[in-house]
């Protein structure tokens, strides 16, 4: 299991994000609000979010934990937990 | 021999810019084979041919504006006998199919018939190409990305840039403003729909627990590739219920009527930045929620890469909207001529609901309907949304 930083998890989180809707500037994300209002992000484009979380991590995460995903503080604080636990 | 022609691909379209031919002189053809790709208002569509044949003749170049209803290509078919038969998308499921087979001025029938189904597909772009763009004067609507399907890039913007350099002139047409071509087609479409379809209203609050645990006890079985949608039940259960209302789904035509025999349900579909398109997922009502999250993957994808096929934008016979998901309660929808209806789904909340003298705690959704007061009336609207309701209590049933 590789370990990631805060940073790094960071980063990957915005790169799937980016893979979503690359219209959106990453540094315009304020990390404390939903995500998926600020990126104007669906259902659709939600699952795929997690499904691309789901292959770099290498975790499952199940639908009753997409709450903590909602914001990008919220979803650094999870994987990084999640990926502690695994690895 | 058989005259494949320009398809009306939106009750607004007038003409489409023919971008790319897939086939050459000599080539086999087969029935719902993608041989051409053409630039409309609404972005670039894969246009399917609807017979099989020989390519006898490419009639219009690449790079031509040619109006609905013009002479694209001649097809060899294996009878010769379809030589008359004007352009018809899928069979019998149309409104093209129910005309009379005397009338061949394509142009005529597709304005009236082809339902308006998309409005814009758009194309992605990275922020960086955006600013280049900008600082180089050039209009992002003009560059094409390096593949189908893919964002623009700066590399995409610097290859534009030096071909302006260079006094070159890109091949590919160039599609005008975005947004305002959008809103164009939008506005023509729903002020049509406001001008001639009388609406009537209906909503009824529907209580949803059983089909959200129903597909959450699925999904926990399912690794996250292959989860479905909670719209994905209710895809089925609208697509079912209309089978028992069949004059909510098809078409209102010349003054009468026309319900189709098969479902293919309109997937309004937003778009990033504003817009929408509704593509239809074909004979829906005969597909369990499995090929339906397939079909809906695979719909939405394309959307995003802005690859539709010229099918699922002219023959959806009804239309669903999952407004709902954005957090609205409730979407009295604009209905899509000559389509008769639109069904709309409200946000799924947990509210206070009475059953057996008890106040208990529910997951509860408003599912609204508006429909064509010409084709149906109150009462058989009612019914409709009483099926729907019977339908989504018995969730295994929607397999």
């Amino acid at each position: 299991m590789t370990q990631y930083s805060r940073d790094q998890i960071r980063e990957i989180i915005l790169d799937a994000l980016g893979a979503i809707a690359p219209e959106v500037d990453p540094s315009k994300i304020s990390p404390d609000r939903p995500i998926r209002d600020q990126a104007d992000i669906d259902s659709f484009d939600f699952l795929n979010f997690i499904i691309r979380l789901h292959e770099t991590f290498e975790i499952d995460i199940p639908e009753k934990d997409y709450s903590e995903l909602l914001t990008l503080n919220s979803a650094i604080d999870y994987l990084a937990r999640r990926c502690t636990e695994n690895g | 021999m058989y005259e494949f022609r320009m398809p009306s691909l939106g009750a607004d379209m007038e003409a489409g810019t023919l971008v790319e031919w897939l086939i050459k002189t000599g080539d086999t053809v087969n029935r719902g084979q993608v041989v051409a790709v053409v630039e409309t208002q609404k972005g670039a569509v894969d246009v399917e041919i609807w017979e099989d044949g020989t390519v006898d003749k490419i009639v219009v170049e690449t790079g031509r504006k040619v109006p609905v209803g013009e002479l694209l290509a001649l097809l060899r078919t294996p009878n010769g006998a379809s030589s008359a038969a004007p352009e018809k998308s899928r069979e019998d499921t149309t409104p093209q199919s129910v005309q009379k087979p005397t009338i061949t001025n394509t142009e005529s029938l597709h304005s009236e018939a082809a339902p308006v189904a998309t409005l814009s597909v758009r194309q992605r772009v990275s922020p960086s190409a955006r600013k280049l763009a900008e600082e180089r004067g050039i209009d992002i609507a003009s560059v094409q990305p390096s593949e189908a399907g893919a964002a623009i890039s700066r590399a995409d913007v610097e290859r534009v840039a030096k071909m302006g350099a260079s006094g070159s002139v890109t091949a590919k047409p160039i599609p005008p403003d975005w947004h305002s071509q959008m809103r164009v087609a939008i506005a023509a479409a729903m002020s049509r729909s406001k001008r001639e379809i009388p609406h009537y209203y209906l909503a009824t609050d529907i209580d949803v627990t059983r089909v959200v645990s129903w597909i959450e006890s699925e999904n926990l079985k399912r690794s996250v590739s292959d989860r479905i949608l909670p719209v994905v039940p209710f895809m089925r259960a609208v697509s079912m219920a209309l089978n028992e209302v069949p004059e909510l789904n098809g078409f209102w035509i010349e003054g009468e009527s026309r319900p189709s025999s098969a479902v293919h349900l309109g997937m309004a579909i937003s778009m990033r930045g504003g817009g929408l398109v509704a593509p239809a997922i074909h004979d829906s009502d005969g597909k369990g929620i499995d090929q339906l999250m397939v079909d809906l993957r695979d719909l939405v994808t394309r959307v995003r890469s802005g690859r539709l096929r010229s099918s699922e934008m002219s023959d959806p016979t009804v239309t669903f909207t999952n407004l709902g998901e954005k957090g609205v309660e409730g979407v009295f929808g604009v209905i899509y001529p000559p389509q008769v209806a639109i069904i709309g789904l409200g946000k799924i909340s947990e509210r206070p609901w009475v059953e057996g003298g008890q106040v208990v705690v529910r997951k509860v959704a408003t599912i609204t309907l508006a429909a064509d007061h010409r084709a149906s009336d109150g009462h058989r609207g009612g019914l409709f949304l009483a099926a729907l309701d019977r339908l989504l209590q018995e969730p295994e049933g929607l397999r």
